[in-house]
């Protein structure tokens, strides 16, 4: 979707502001939030996908005002009460209300947690010969899906060459809608920084996406 | 604030908004039985107490004393890493880019905020928050002033912008003054910025 999630080339969002001395968490809630989200995707409520589609689809200016963890709040919310595991009565009251729903994988319990330390696996077996190899030129499509999708508008259109070839990954654009992993094929496509911004762009800049074979076109 | 209110502890008397509905959803969702408490407490504390940027440094630091593992970093991060066995939380897709004195490599994720968490532990704000994730693709070498980097401007700058689940790490410079010295004192000069492109490594004798 073209959302205000897809930041890429915008303008007028100020400096880039470190904080020294960082902590890990700023409250107590953050972690919780963090926690929560990990849990309940690895018990099978939902995958990466579409938890990032529901934190996209937060309404613009609540996704521009709130920080990270409140947006990871906020959708993992509306993702568990439009999935049916809660109601939205019941957080306003606080306590479970209704039965719970089967997770697909079980309560998560400390038992899990060593398996979420590991990032998941997302590669997965070709279902048809990779379209493009490296050199090759590509253009990104100009597509505007209404739903979730990793191209980012500021390469849309534009060309680029290839320049590693990852193998076959579960497809973000379907994983998310529930239309299932559909793998394809995943490339690194290098753009220049002209190609991408013009004539005053930094001639010394490229820029690279990681990108499905759906996303891309010979050139 | 108030002028009484000097102390730095949060204030309980008083839960926010937010802090109010995390705890009504987290005490829902054990009321369900979907999740014990005790296994979100285990997952906040792997968080603040095993993963972190020493764990990247560990690795910068091998592939700066060690040329063979520098090349099976380079050609295949997640193997290698992998390989070390103690760092076996490593997942798939985790791809290490080299620094060299014609090209600087700098990490992104415009459309959220993706990291290599098992490498650098979770992301800052500021890597999480508009102004970085709309500027590194248009003007890096902006973005990296406001880090106070200035970079030859014959230097190529490639940025990374993280839009699947490949992950990116930055095997920054190793900087001169270093030779002879051993992984562990390599890891300590290995900075979380230099990993994700924005930084450098500390200079050897500078106050860490």
């Amino acid at each position: 979707m073209n959302g205000v999630h897809d930041m890429g080339g915008m303008d007028g969002f100020g400096k880039v502001e470190p904080e020294p001395n960082e902590p890990m968490f700023h409250t107590i809630w953050e972690g919780r939030v963090l926690a929560m989200v990990r849990a309940m995707g690895a018990a099978g409520a939902f995958n990466i996908d579409t938890s990032r589609f529901y934190r996209e689809a937060l309404p613009p200016e609540v996704y521009l005002t709130s920080s990270y963890y409140k947006k990871w709040f906020l959708g993992l919310e509306d993702m568990l009460v439009e999935t049916g595991f809660i109601a939205r009565g019941e957080v306003a009251e606080g306590h479970a209300q209704a039965p719970a729903k089967p997770l697909k994988h079980g309560k998560f319990t400390v038992g899990d947690v060593e398996r979420i330390m590991v990032r998941g696996k997302f590669g997965r077996a070709a279902q048809a010969a990779a379209k493009f190899k490296p050199g090759d030129r590509v253009r990104a499509r100009n597509i505007h899906p209404a739903t979730h999708t990793r191209l980012p508008r500021y390469v849309r259109g534009h060309v680029g060459v290839i320049e590693r070839d990852h193998g076959c990954h579960v497809f973000p654009d379907t994983a998310a809608t529930g239309a299932g992993e559909n793998p394809q094929w995943l490339y690194t496509v290098v753009f220049d920084g002209t190609e991408l911004w013009g004539a005053d762009a930094d001639p010394t800049s490229k820029v690279s996406i990681d990108a499905f074979e759906p996303y891309l076109e010979p050139a | 604030m108030s002028g009484h209110d000097h102390d730095h502890h949060d204030d309980h008397s008083e839960l926010s908004e937010i802090e109010l509905r995390v705890r009504a959803l987290e005490t829902v969702l054990t009321e369900k039985g979907y999740v014990d408490a005790a296994a979100l407490d285990a997952i906040v504390q792997a968080y603040e107490t095993r993963i972190g940027p020493h764990v990247g440094a560990r690795v910068v630091a091998k592939a700066w004393a060690d040329p063979d593992f520098k090349r099976a970093l380079l050609a295949d991060a997640s193997r290698a890493v992998g390989a070390l066995g103690h760092f076996s939380r490593v997942g798939d897709h985790l791809v290490a880019v080299e620094n060299t004195p014609q090209r600087h490599n700098m990490v992104v994720c415009t459309l959220c905020s993706c990291y290599p968490w098992e490498m650098l532990g979770l992301p800052p704000v500021w890597y999480k928050a508009a102004p970085y994730r709309s500027r590194a693709v248009k003007d890096p070498r902006g973005v990296l002033k406001d880090f106070g980097i200035t970079l030859p401007k014959e230097t190529e700058i490639r940025v990374w912008d993280s839009t699947a689940e490949t992950r990116f790490l930055v095997l920054p410079m190793r900087p001169k003054g270093t030779e002879g010295w051993s992984e562990d004192k390599l890891a300590e000069i290995v900075t979380r910025d230099s990993m994700i492109g924005t930084g450098f490594p500390l200079e050897p004798g500078a106050p860490s």
